[in-house]
């Protein structure tokens, strides 16, 4: 009698979860059927759900420019380009600069420490929005509109206090009797931070790089507004211009869609055992 | 010991403003400064452009927006927007932690599934919803026709009182698994113990709930409802992708008038005075977040 309660249990809660599955894979599986469709079979009534006919047409269009036969898909290979660039650029920079200034804050007691250590929290809620005015005018005057570096520096707004506070809190978990240790072996600061710390943190340094990547790949803001040519249009700027003035590149932008989500999509999934504590830690991400 | 020679602690408060010296000085050239400068630009009439001329206004700007009452509907909108997002994605997602915290079959799995729709970049979201609410092809259409629970297909986006809550909905796709996975993390830390004694003192799962797990879950759902207000406030991304603020501005937020103000209609200075606001509002946020976050005790 108990144990068939106990199956009941399980069976309600489990039929519970499906709804929680239809709701998160309905939309994805949708999205990868338009991006196999061909433009013809994704304007029927009613919707084929599965492609009759499915092709990869759409894909082949988007990443191989030559073969395209509008402008928008012929530039969406450099805008992915311009997004890994972009996107690398920024995490490299966070990553060194990031993790000094967080060492500093966690393990060396100083006048403003903590001052400092909650300004900078601070300022990663403050919202692009509030900044874009001065930054557009100040890459205006300097010509640096169409740049990729007006975006590295201005992703550094949002990217930088977010790695510093990631890393913060993770060298709070490595042992001070580690340090203390190599401090009385007549370790310097400096060799303690990048002989004994570094080497040590190096799962921090990994979760921290992947969040910082995934910020600056979702970057829409800046990006719609710092770039429209293709010398610095990111992804998500491309995705957004398949919407053109008349028509809507539907099969472009959902092979595109699908594009530049397999990358923090791969990213999430493999580094998935950092993500919560990530999330806890800093709990960012819009 | 040389008398010269610092001490200790000098000398380490000197690394540790090397070390800072870096992040110091890009946080206060791309945050802190562009605050300064976009508060003193929200006293002038600033058209957009480099060589165009600015006039002093004073507190003009301000004073315009206040009795401008898109600037109210906008307000009310954007506050739509949050209370209502954010309610459902901490109620949704504390049900879905729930649910896995009771490892049903295939718990893990579950788990797994909800970091995809969260890694999803925000504007490929919003296109894929875009295309799920087609009014002549989309998804929406197609499977609500053949459930039968529409006769013609409608055009979903372009009805006023339909759009922003469809935005809403795209919005807690992205964002429900993100509360979730916050909160699911939390309950598997709390301690059992307290629960078991409750329930042989006679506490029925709802009272256990109530009265026991909610409150040791507060931490996690205060941080959970802080940076999604933070987060939902200032939305821009989805919306510019879905609705671009249609139909007939019923989906314009705070985010995208000041955007409108400052690159479509050349109004800087009103564009200025509104991002300004938004600052006061996130500092708000920041400072009662810090509050309750970093008591003094919990730092070092």
């Amino acid at each position: 009698m108990m144990r068939h309660r106990k199956f009941l249990r399980k069976l309600l809660l489990f039929l519970l979860t499906l709804p929680v599955f239809i709701f998160i894979f309905f939309p994805i599986l949708w999205l990868l059927s338009a991006s196999l469709s061909t433009q013809v079979e994704l304007f029927t009534v009613p919707p084929h759900w599965i492609p009759q006919h499915p092709t990869l047409q759409n894909y082949m269009d988007i990443i191989f420019p030559n073969l395209a036969a509008s402008s928008v898909p012929r530039t969406f290979a450099i805008a992915l380009l311009n997004s890994i660039k972009i996107a690398s650029t920024v995490t490299v920079i966070c990553l060194v600069i990031g993790s000094l200034a967080a060492y500093a804050l966690v393990r060396i007691p100083f006048r403003l420490n903590r001052s400092i250590h909650l300004g900078i929290i601070g300022t990663r809620m403050i919202p692009e929005v509030s900044l874009v005015l001065p930054l557009f005018i100040i890459a205006s005057s300097l010509q640096l509109i169409n740049k990729p570096v007006v975006l590295i520096i201005a992703y550094m707004s949002f990217a930088l206090p977010y790695a510093i506070w990631l890393m913060a809190a993770y060298f709070q978990t490595v042992p001070i009797e580690l340090e203390e240790a190599a401090r009385l072996d007549g370790c310097t600061r400096l060799g303690i931070l990048f002989r004994v710390v570094m080497p040590i943190s190096v799962p921090g340094l990994v979760s921290t790089a992947m969040f910082i990547f995934l910020l600056a790949w979702d970057e829409f803001f800046y990006a719609l507004i710092f770039t429209s040519t293709l010398a610095a249009k990111t992804a998500p700027v491309a995705i957004a211009e398949f919407v053109g003035r008349y028509v809507v590149n539907i099969t472009g932008m959902m092979a595109g869609g699908v594009v530049v989500a397999i990358p923090p999509v791969l990213l999430a999934l493999i580094f998935q055992r950092y993500i919560v504590s990530g999330l806890t830690a800093g709990a960012v991400k819009g | 010991m040389s008398i010269r020679r610092p001490s200790l602690h000098q000398q380490d408060a000197r690394i540790a403003w090397l070390l800072l010296l870096p992040s110091l000085v890009v946080i206060l050239g791309v945050t802190l400064w562009p605050i300064i400068s976009t508060f003193f630009l929200s006293f002038f009439i600033a058209p957009t452009g480099i060589n165009q001329v600015r006039t002093f206004i004073g507190l003009g700007n301000y004073i315009d927006m206040l009795k401008d009452q898109t600037f109210w509907e906008t307000i009310g909108r954007t506050l739509y927007f949050t209370v209502v997002s954010v309610g459902l994605e901490i109620i949704i997602g504390l049900a879905i932690a729930q649910l896995i915290h009771s490892h049903p079959w295939g718990w893990q799995f579950l788990r797994f599934s909800l970091i995809i729709p969260w890694a999803v970049p925000t504007i490929v979201n919003g296109a894929m919803w875009r295309w799920i609410y087609s009014a002549d092809f989309g998804a929406l259409n197609g499977a609500l026709m053949q459930l039968g629970l529409i006769k013609h297909y409608v055009p979903w986006l372009t009805l006023p009182n339909m759009a922003m809550p469809l935005v809403i909905l795209a919005d807690m796709w992205h964002m429900v698994p993100f509360v979730a996975l916050i909160l699911q993390a939390a309950l598997a830390t709390l301690p059992e113990e307290l629960e078991e004694a409750a329930a042989v003192d006679g506490a029925n799962a709802f009272q256990r709930f109530w009265r026991i797990r909610l409150p040791q879950l507060r931490p996690a759902l205060l941080v959970a409802l802080i940076v999604r207000t933070v987060d939902a406030f200032r939305v821009f991304d989805i919306v510019y992708i879905i609705t671009s603020g249609g139909p007939a501005f019923k989906t314009v937020t705070i985010t995208y008038l000041t955007y409108l103000n400052s690159f479509s209609y050349g109004k800087q200075g009103t564009g200025a005075a509104l991002s300004f606001l938004i600052s006061i509002f996130t500092i708000i946020m920041a400072f009662i977040y810090i509050r309750i976050l970093y008591r003094p005790e919990e730092t070092q």
